[in-house]
């Protein structure tokens, strides 16, 4: 099956950045506030004058260790830090303190759910080698030019040197930029549902590196791998990959070879550039940290830990497929956001249908959120209300139309759908004394229109329909309103 | 029995971002020499069914809350580096052409 006859294959692994949420850095207490003037965040550990001790952030080691136990990583009982020593002026100390043979946690996986339009989804295990804790660099602003190749000097900013980061780095199980798309957004709804980080990718609260060869199917050695870089949304994640895949293809099809660099994505452009580096091959000298002294969790404090993860995107996404009989479509999109899924438990524990649930809160509902650019936490229209209105269409005491009138104003200022029904005087009527009496009127009214029907001409049925529909606006119970009119008519 | 040659001080002082003059370089070559060797004591040491550490203070678990504390220390930061920009500090250009 191998050889040079075997179709290619792409081997992808990530190397994924994620900004742990904390109130300060991750070794000393200046603010981790994004978007403030340049260098307001910065002390004398972040800048790291001599005499200054790093001391570690507990909320740092408790997000990290949240986020090994949702990847299913085995916590260390016995950690340390070590510092990585290279020279960029991102880094003001010209280390990185960081973790290096012995991260907090290794070996884990996520299952991930991999839809593509037009193609059968599927469920994909995918490995995670490990993650660590480190400190997030400065940001340069290169001047003179556009680039950092042209430029004449730098400017930095170390308002972010020193933020709390987990590194999460995958087992090299992707094969698709699909996959890896999906990959990475389940990184993010995980870090999300666990409340450890905000995954904003457009301020850098989630970075991605994809490390990507492609080989003549599984049977045959490795190609040389290459590293490609800044990518800002799932969707670049996805097209650079393919577009990665295809490029090493056709090189090595027309003889040519494929060099191990790191190439950036280009998002005007859509392809992937080879990226200029002076560095040769690294030498980063990793050594135990000797600022900082060892970690050991004991098994108590890890049980707390792990008695307080959330149920989290998967699980979640099954319960709903399993339990509730939502399709796989409707669950992936309910459990997207949290707070949706929190929405959406809170009108199914309130006595609604999951099915109607789910499609007023994916349809109408989630249109309004997202016009307004709120969360479903900030909804006027509470979940108890949504379930109100949905048992009265469930009851007929109201149609589907009626529910769509008054839900504009229900998502304005929220209220009681009953109220609103009785106030405007949208109810259903299904009082067959009422309706009886209405086409007694009607019978009465259109002699000559009964009369024809009487001799055979059923159709006007139709007629009397809607002059019922006209005089009671649209509300009489249709089901019984047909009835009585065809018991009525035939006299 | 040399521990180090010409080559290994030429590399880190090129890891050290360290302009040594090549003369310097022979001179360094038989210091480092030297302190290898002084450190190489160490290895006497019987160490047998000892853990290896990374450290000689046995402390574990050292943390701090949570906390920020606003320090306004951006200008006399900021006038300790060679060189500013307005609230940024200034680094010559890093690629060169």
């Amino acid at each position: 099956m191998s050889g040079s006859e075997a179709p290619w294959e792409a081997v992808i692994g990530l190397e994924t950045h994620v900004q742990l949420g904390t109130e300060s850095k991750i070794f000393t207490s200046a603010s981790t506030a994004f978007g403030d003037a340049p260098n307001t965040h910065i002390d004398p550990v972040v800048c790291g004058l001599p005499g200054t001790l790093p001391v570690l952030n507990e909320k740092v080691l408790e997000y990290a260790v949240k986020a090994a136990m949702a990847l299913n990583l085995k916590i260390a009982e016995h950690s340390k830090f070590d510092r990585k020593q290279y020279f960029y002026p991102d880094l003001p100390k010209n280390y990185q303190i960081s973790q290096f043979d012995e991260p907090i946690a290794e070996e884990g996986w996520i299952e991930v759910e991999v839809a593509e339009k037009g193609k059968e989804t599927y469920l994909k295990k995918i490995g995670i080698e490990r993650l660590h804790m480190e400190e997030d660099a400065g940001k340069l602003v290169h001047a003179g030019s556009d680039r950092l190749a042209g430029s004449t000097h730098s400017l930095v900013d170390y308002n972010r040197a020193g933020v709390a980061l987990a590194e999460i780095v995958s087992k090299p199980d992707i094969r698709t930029g699909r996959e890896a798309a999906e990959y990475a957004s389940e990184i993010r709804r995980i870090m999300r549902y666990l409340g450890v980080s905000d995954g904003n990718m457009q301020e850098g609260s989630l970075r991605c590196d994809v490390n990507i060869s492609v080989r003549r199917g599984p049977l045959s050695p490795f190609g040389t791998k290459v590293e490609i870089k800044n990518m800002n949304s799932f969707s670049a994640i996805h097209k650079a990959c393919d577009y990665e895949i295809e490029r090493q293809i056709k090189a090595y099809e027309s003889g040519e070879i494929v060099v191990q660099e790191t190439r950036l994505w280009d998002e005007g452009k859509q392809i992937t550039k080879s990226m200029r580096s002076k560095e040769g091959s690294s030498d980063y000298r990793y050594f135990p940290d000797p600022d900082l002294g060892p970690i050991e969790l004991s098994k108590e404090l890890r049980e707390i830990w792990r008695a307080e993860l959330p149920e989290l995107p998967a699980a979640k996404r099954h319960r709903y497929a399993d339990e509730l009989g939502l399709s796989i479509y409707d669950a992936r999109v309910l459990t997207d956001e949290l707070s949706m899924a929190v929405y959406f438990e809170a009108v199914v524990a309130a006595g609604a249908e999951p099915k109607f649930a789910s499609n007023w809160i994916t349809g109408d509902i989630a249109a309004y959120v997202n016009s307004q650019r709120i969360s479903f936490s900030q909804l006027s229209f509470r979940p108890s209300q949504l379930a109100e209105m949905i048992q009265m269409i469930d009851a007929g005491q109201i149609s589907g139309k009626i529910a769509k009138e008054i839900l504009p104003q229900l998502l304005e200022h929220g209220g009681s759908p009953k109220l609103i029904v009785e106030e405007r005087g949208l109810g259903m009527i299904s009082d067959p004394g009422a309706i009886s009496l209405i086409v007694d009127n009607l019978i009465a009214e259109y002699s000559k229109e009964v009369e024809q029907f009487r001799n055979g001409k059923t159709k006007l049925q139709g007629f009397f329909v809607g002059q019922l529909m006209k005089k009671t606006g649209g509300k009489a119970d249709p089901k019984m309103a047909n009835q009585i009119l065809a018991k009525k008519l035939q006299g | 029995m040399s521990q180090i040659n010409s080559e290994d001080v030429r590399k880190v002082a090129q890891l050290a971002r360290l302009d040594l003059p090549e003369e310097a370089v022979e001179k360094y070559t038989s210091q480092l020499e030297k302190i290898l060797g002084y450190v190489a004591q160490l290895e006497k040491v019987d160490t047998e069914g000892i853990q290896p550490t990374t450290r000689a203070v046995e402390v574990v678990n050292v943390a701090r809350e949570d906390n920020t504390l606003k320090t306004d220390e951006r200008e006399s930061l900021l006038a300790l580096a060679p060189q500013r920009e307005g609230d940024f500090f200034r680094v010559p250009k890093i690629l060169s052409d």
